[in-house]
Formats: C-alpha cells, sequence, structure tokens
C-alpha cells in the first residue's frame, strides 16, 4: 500500500494577542491509499487544522508532511485533492452545473470535457437533473451534494472533506453517509472526513484518529474491521458499538469530557 | 410669503375691500411670486417641455439634455475611476494604506469652491493646450466635477463589494491554485455586483448635483444649473422651480434606469426573486 499523506512530528503553532496557541503537536500519522479516515474529537483539537494542513491552506511551524510524497505547496499546485467545507460555499450566481464547471474552467479543461465531467459527477451524487437551478433552489443536503460534486469533478485521489454533514439533520446525514460510502466504493479515492459524530465516524471510516485538544494531539488511531458492505443498520451490532466504545475511550483518555475552565 | 407684495400691489392700485378667497387666488396667480404654487410650476414644466421645441433654448429639455450629456460623461469617468481605484486598493495593502485616506480627503474639499477652478483650468488647458473646441471643452470641465463627486462612493462601495466573499469561498480558489485574476473574474467581481449597483445609484444622484453645481458659478448659458442661476437673476421663482423639478426628475429618471440594468444583471446572475 503507497501512503498519500504522511505526518511526522508535525506542530502547529498560532500565534496570537493571548499567547501562542498549539493547534497541532508531534503529530504521526499515515494514511494509504483508498482509506476513509475520520478525524474526530472536540472542538478545539486540531483535527479541522490538520485538514487545512494537507490542503495548503495553514502552514505547518515544525515536522514534516508530504502528500504523495510532495510538500502541501506542490501537492495543491498539482491539483491532488478535492475540499469540501463545513458550508457548500457555491456561488450563488451560477447554476449548479456551472458551480461544478468551476474548477475545470480553472483548470482549462475543454468545454466537452466540462460537459462530460459535469453529467458523470452529477450521477454520481445523484443530483441528476438540476443542472439549471440555482443554489438557493436546492435543499441543504443538496447543495452539500453539490459541492461534493465539485471537488470530485476534477479527478484528485484525495478527498478532503470537512464536517461536510455538521449542519444537516439526521435523517439527511444518514442517507447522505451511505451515499458517500457507495461513492468512495465507486471511485476509489482516498477520504479524510473530519466530524465531531461518534456513529458517523464508526460507520464510515477504516480508520478513526482520535484527537484531543490543548494541545491538539493524537491520542488513539484505530482500524476498524467492520465489513466494506455497511447497511444503517449495522449501527446496533456489538462489533460497531465495540469500536465506538474504543473512540470513547480513546476521548475520555485525551481528556475531552472534562470540564475546561 | 406671497402676501406683501400682494398687499403693495392694492395700495397702488387704489384697491380695498378685496375679500379673502379673492386675495388668496391673488397671491396665487402673481407674475413673479416669492413662492410660486404648484399649478404655476407644473405649468411652467408643461410650458417649457412640451409646447417648446426641444432645441430651442427656452426648452427645459434641451438645458436637461446639455446637463445630463455632462452627468452621463461624468458618471462613466467616475465609475471606471472609482471602480479601479477599488480593484488597486483590494489587491495592494501599500495602495490601500497610502490611497484611502487622500480619497476620504478629496471628498472634504467643498465642491462649491472647486468647482469654479476646475471649470476655468479645465475649460483653458482643453482649448488651449489640446486645442478642443469650447463646446466639448465645457462638457468635459462639468464632467470632471460630475466624476469627481461620484468616484468616491462607487469606490467605497466597490472595495466592500470586492472584499466580500466569505473566507472559505477564497480558501477554495486557493486549493484549486487559481490566479489571482481568475479568483478576481470568477469570485471578487460577481460577489461585488450587488454592491456595486448600490454604489452607483449613489454616485449617479452625485454626477447630476455635480454637473449642475459646474453650470452655476462658471457663467455657463446652457444647462439645468444654468437656468437655475438665470432664474435667481431675474426673480424668475417660477423658471427656478421648474428647473429643480427637471432637474429632480431627470435624477430620478437616471437612478430608475441603474435600477433597470440592475435587474437585467440580476436576472442574468440567477438572483433569487426579491
Amino acid at each position: 500500500m503507497t501512503s498519500v499523506v504522511s505526518a511526522e512530528h508535525l506542530g502547529l503553532t498560532f500565534k496570537t494577542n493571548d499567547g501562542d496557541v498549539i493547534a497541532l503537536s508531534d503529530v504521526n500519522l499515515t494514511i494509504n491509499k483508498g482509506e476513509f479516515v475520520s478525524f474526530i474529537g472536540p472542538s478545539g483539537c486540531g483535527k479541522t487544522t490538520f485538514l487545512r494542513t494537507i490542503a495548503d491552506l495553514e502552514r505547518p511551524t515544525s515536522g514534516t508532511l508530504t502528500i504523495n510524497g510532495q510538500t502541501p505547496d506542490q501537492a495543491r499546485k498539482s491539483r491532488a485533492y478535492g475540499y469540501v467545507f463545513q458550508a457548500p460555499a457555491l456561488y450563488p450566481w451560477r447554476t449548479i452545473e456551472k458551480n461544478i464547471a468551476l474548477p475545470l474552467e480553472i483548470m482549462g479543461y475543454s468545454q466537452t470535457q466540462q460537459a462530460e465531467r459535469i453529467k458523470r459527477t452529477m450521477d454520481l451524487v445523484n443530483l441528476s437533473g438540476f443542472e439549471k437551478k440555482y443554489p438557493w433552489q436546492l435543499s441543504g443536503g443538496m447543495q452539500q451534494r453539490a459541492s461534493i460534486a465539485r471537488a470530485l469533478a476534477f479527478d484528485a485521489d484525495l478527498l478532503l472533506m470537512d464536517e461536510p454533514f455538521g449542519a444537516l439533520d439526521e435523517i439527511v446525514r444518514d442517507h447522505l453517509n451511505s451515499e458517500l460510502l457507495k461513492l468512495w466504493d465507486a471511485t476509489k479515492k482516498t477520504i479524510c472526513f473530519v466530524t465531531h459524530s461518534i456513529p458517523e465516524a464508526v460507520y464510515l471510516s477504516t480508520k478513526i484518529v482520535v484527537m484531543s485538544p490543548r494541545p491538539g494531539r493524537v491520542t488513539d488511531v484505530i482500524e476498524s474491521n467492520l465489513p466494506k458492505e455497511r447497511p444503517l443498520d449495522i449501527r446496533e451490532t456489538p462489533e460497531f458499538l465495540a469500536i465506538a466504545a474504543r473512540v470513547r475511550d480513546g476521548l475520555r483518555a485525551g481528556h475531552s469530557y472534562e470540564e475546561t475552565v | 410669503m406671497n402676501a406683501q407684495w400682494q398687499n403693495d400691489v392694492y395700495r397702488r392700485g387704489d384697491i380695498a375691500n378685496v375679500s379673502a378667497t379673492q386675495f388668496v387666488l391673488d397671491t396665487w396667480n402673481q407674475e413673479k411670486p416669492v413662492l410660486p404654487t404648484a399649478h404655476q410650476v407644473f405649468g411652467e414644466l408643461w410650458n417649457a417641455t412640451v409646447l417648446v421645441a426641444p432645441n430651442k433654448p427656452r426648452s427645459l429639455v434641451f438645458h436637461a439634455w446639455v446637463t445630463f450629456s455632462a452627468t452621463a460623461l461624468g458618471f462613466l469617468m467616475g465609475s471606471v475611476l472609482g471602480i479601479g481605484l477599488a480593484v488597486l486598493i483590494v489587491h495592494n495593502e501599500a495602495i490601500n494604506r497610502s490611497l484611502m485616506p487622500w480619497i476620504v480627503a478629496s471628498q472634504t474639499i467643498p465642491i462649491l469652491a472647486l468647482a469654479p477652478l476646475i471649470v476655468v483650468i479645465g475649460f483653458n488647458i482643453f482649448t488651449g493646450t489640446f486645442g478642443i473646441p469650447t463646446d466639448p471643452a465645457r462638457l468635459m470641465s462639468k464632467a470632471i466635477i460630475s466624476a469627481y463627486l461620484s468616484f468616491f462612493p462607487v469606490a467605497v462601495g466597490m472595495v466592500k463589494g470586492l472584499r466580500s466573499p466569505e473566507a472559505i469561498q477564497l480558501d477554495l480558489m486557493h486549493t484549486y491554485n487559481a490566479s489571482p485574476s481568475q479568483t478576481f473574474w470568477k469570485l471578487r467581481w460577481p460577489a461585488a455586483m450587488p454592491f456595486l449597483f448600490a454604489s452607483l445609484k449613489v454616485g449617479v444622484a452625485a454626477s447630476l448635483v455635480g454637473a449642475i453645481v459646474g453650470e452655476l458659478p462658471t457663467g455657463a448659458v446652457a444647462g439645468l444649473g444654468a437656468r437655475l442661476l438665470a432664474g435667481s437673476y431675474y426673480s424668475q421663482t417660477v423658471q427656478i422651480w421648474a428647473a429643480l423639478f427637471a432637474a429632480s426628475i431627470l435624477a430620478a429618471l437616471l437612478v430608475i434606469a441603474v435600477g433597470v440594468v440592475e435587474r437585467l444583471v440580476n436576472r442574468s446572475m440567477g438572483a433569487r426573486p426579491a
């Protein structure tokens, strides 16, 4: 297995007026090709910061981080990843298909390539028929699906997702989770997924990275032994609950459940 | 306000025992009233627009056109200048810090003090140095004052507009490794559109004020400002009021025109119908 993301002694400190904030401290992690890795932890544990560091949206202050053997900057310039934000961040003046075309326009794909990719990714996220709609005409769940399609459109092998379903209600979230698994299976992509929901992390992942705050660090890495085929009711099985319990233990070991003063 | 004059008229004509109704009617129909009534003003408006050929100097349409052409030219120059400055300010922190105080300072100078200077100097430079005929030179001088007044709201509005995209929308462009010009045309510019039209509406009204001010103190013979000035020289209050109404109608039409363009742009950008 080839490693897609590799972090060694990675640290990141934000300088603020109130003193330094250690967002990441001594993070060692390898993510292999085709894995579905969830990052879970309370707010302030650095899970989003880690994702942003992979995406070259933040610069690490110590340690090394490579993506496909390249620096984050090189990886970004070679368009190695697609990023899905917490909010859909669709451009309101563009139709759904034009929003998906945005990265393709920027990367200089031809009109025919654009049309072909828009069709393919819209099929993939079950949005066919909504090409000419504007974002405000779609529900929150559909908007987030469009933003996933946008991240998939240019065929990056790595998909970075920062709490993409955090703002959605649980019914829509369950539905999108199972769709995301199918999509992952169909595209064979490597996915890094930030969440603060334990069931979501266990349901989706092949590997769960438990993080804790002050300083932001990795407290446990759990390999999931759940089968690849995961119906939604897998969440009532003992295996599922055992992994969820271990995630909870990891969070507790990182003092994540303690009252913060 | 017209009572004193009316009493003088009665005294001179040895007219006594005027009924209250007659008195009021007479004050409403003086030839040179201090305060004209609505029917006099609208009568003058009607006479000076519909009943006079639009190419005669007595026609308000003629004067409105002269003022409008200076306004339009000045508005165009001011908008382009304002947008250009905003683009520079958003993309360069040094320019932001060095230019912004000057832009604000420029608007603290009373335009009424500056207008004669600009018109006289501008007119002489245009006719002398560049050898431009007098009419276009006069137009250009007024347009400069228009532009001077209108670039400010446009610049301030556009700076705000070009900075309006959210952090994640900018991050998104960063993850695509988009060039600054791609970020500008695909994100900042369309995001700034609502701000642009709000400030254009302020700007177009300011342009009109600029053009009229440019006509006031400089002995201009044509334009609504010249009409206002001539009216006040000859105590033609009806003419002043008619010119004022013509100016406000022109301003309303200009703002409506900007609004129409805004609606067309909104529709093409898929804005949610309000």
